[in-house]
């Protein structure tokens, strides 16, 4: 069998594989952006026990195997009576995971504002609140969107793993294809070539873009 | 630290309250005590310029006054109420960040290195305080703004980035900002250090129609020894954190006292 042919028959399951890794991708970056300045912001609180809530959550998801977090989520949590459904399961646990590595980048975005920033704001007699919000956050976004997309590269290549609780992602497929067909090069190299295309040709170029924009939007362009 | 408060005033009353009075102030880092004792006046629409050699403690001087530090000892008051304290069952208490607030309004300051918000233009650096803390409607803010730009000459800079001006503008911006909160009181922080020789003019001559047009109360820390001599109503010489000298710019500058005075003044005029 030629590859046009091994591709007519089973490309579109692999574009099947490449939506719900696209879709697992998306929802994980969600909930880990959404992670990571919550418990980045948590991380300078001046309360040392909200600090600390930030810190043991950062330890544990950052010091342990993201596989064993998504089988603990999967099939630990229903023992607890939390169950669920697969595709969440998946989604979460890497948006968890890579969300105790995106609060670092939050915590060293905002300290890499210059102080005189902050003191600037304070001696304006703007709140604590409007201090954040208002000057801060913007120049500590600017600052910390290049490792962000990083770990958002990092981020896809992690949503593999929810292949191994059955999500039907692209690595489920290729899997799939590759135990019937036997044809290993052509099953693993195309789930390949799909995760190098989404990393260097749509997530790479919208950091880039979004880098433009935000700095056009500061005034640094 | 325990003090005992009831030797400071509830609030500073007669006919000559001082706008600014620091009585008594001690900060320290640690072991290192930075200000020893500090008492200082600033009258009403009063320009006191503070000189002395690195170290000496003039920033923090300044820094205390905008709430930038706390301190460990004493009490400052603005406008006759206490700033870094306040009443609670007739005796004064550290401030707490409400009374801070509302003194703060007060108060406005200037730095070396400018500081200005690199994510807004000039005008809406200037905007961002009296819309986001006063409350003002946009439309208030940018005529009190432009008006501010105007006077220190950068009404055809108003849309542009602080990236896109020079030290001299920037600066000038950063004194517009501060004008727009309308404060009593404006503190000064070496603001021409960072400039290039060629520009410091502009900046020192907002200053002198600061001086000439308005009634602030100012408090400058600079090393432009013929800028203060010029400018200001009195000099302090500050040595060590405390006040080694203070006089009106004649005495200081013509015919100082204190040894140290005359060493350090000496030690400036030799080097430009
Ligand atoms: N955050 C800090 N921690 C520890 N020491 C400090 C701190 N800030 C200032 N100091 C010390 O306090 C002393 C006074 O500092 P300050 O900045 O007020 O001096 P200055 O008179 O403004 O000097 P310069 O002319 O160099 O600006 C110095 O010895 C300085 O090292
Ligand atoms: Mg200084």
């Amino acid at each position: 069998m030629s590859y046009f042919e091994y591709l007519a028959e089973f490309g579109p399951r692999f574009v099947d594989g490449t939506i719900i890794t696209a879709l697992q991708t998306v929802l994980a970056a969600v909930l880990a952006i959404f992670i990571a300045f919550v418990a980045g912001l948590m991380r300078m609180s001046p309360n040392p026990l909200i600090r600390g809530i930030a810190t043991v959550y950062i330890e544990i998801f950052r010091g342990t195997s993201l596989l064993v977090q998504l089988y603990w989520i999967f099939f630990v949590l229903p023992l607890f009576g939390i169950t669920l459904e697969k595709f969440t399961a998946g989604f979460v646990a890497v948006g968890m995971n890579l969300g105790a590595y995106g609060a670092e980048l939050v915590r060293g975005g905002i300290l890499s504002v210059p102080r005189g920033q902050w003191e600037a704001a304070l001696a304006l007699n703007m709140s604590p609140t409007k201090r954040m919000i208002r000057i801060i956050f913007p120049q500590a976004l600017l600052n910390m969107l290049p490792p962000w997309g990083n770990l958002l590269i990092e981020l896809l290549k992690g949503t593999a793993l929810v292949s191994l609780i059955s999500v039907s992602d692209l690595m489920f497929e290729a899997k799939q294809i590759n135990s019937t067909t036997f044809l290993s090069i052509q099953a693993f190299g195309t789930a390949l070539v799909i995760y190098y295309v989404m990393a260097r040709f749509a997530i790479t170029p919208f950091m880039r873009w979004l880098e433009r924009f935000m700095s056009r939007k500061l005034g640094r362009a | 630290m325990s003090e005992d408060m009831s030797a400071y005033p509830l609030r500073l009353e007669g006919d000559d309250v001082p706008m600014v009075r620091f009585m008594n102030v001690t900060k320290s880092y640690g072991a290192l005590v930075v200000l020893d004792s500090l008492d200082l006046d600033v009258a009403a629409g009063e320009m006191v310029s503070v000189i002395g050699p690195s170290g000496s403690g003039k920033t923090t001087v300044l820094r205390m006054l905008m709430t930038l530090e706390t301190i460990n000892g004493g009490v400052i008051y603005v406008d006759g109420q206490p700033l870094t304290h306040m009443e609670k069952n007739g005796v004064l208490v550290p401030a707490s960040e409400k009374h801070l607030r509302k003194m703060r309004a007060d108060i406005g300051m200037c730095f070396q290195h400018f500081n200005l918000f690199p994510h807004m233009t000039a005008v809406e650096n200037c905007m961002e305080a009296p819309v986001h803390v006063l409350g003002l409607s946009k439309k208030e803010a940018r005529e009190r703004s432009l008006e501010l730009l105007q006077m220190v000459g950068l009404e055809d800079k108003v849309d542009q980035h602080p990236s896109r001006l020079s030290g001299g503008q920037q600066q000038r911006v950063a004194i517009a900002r501060a004008l727009a909160m309308r404060p009593k009181v404006m503190l000064f922080d070496e603001v021409t250090s960072a400039l290039d020789p060629e520009v410091i003019g502009e900046v020192t001559n907002v200053i002198r129609e600061l001086v000439d047009k308005h009634n602030l109360t100012m408090l400058m820390v600079t090393h432009q020894m013929g800028f203060a001599k010029e400018i200001s109503d009195r000099v302090c010489f500050f040595f060590g954190g405390k006040i080694e000298e203070q006089g009106s710019p004649d005495e200081l500058f013509g015919n100082p006292q204190k040894e140290r005075t005359q060493q350090f003044l000496s030690a400036v005029m030799e080097a430009g």
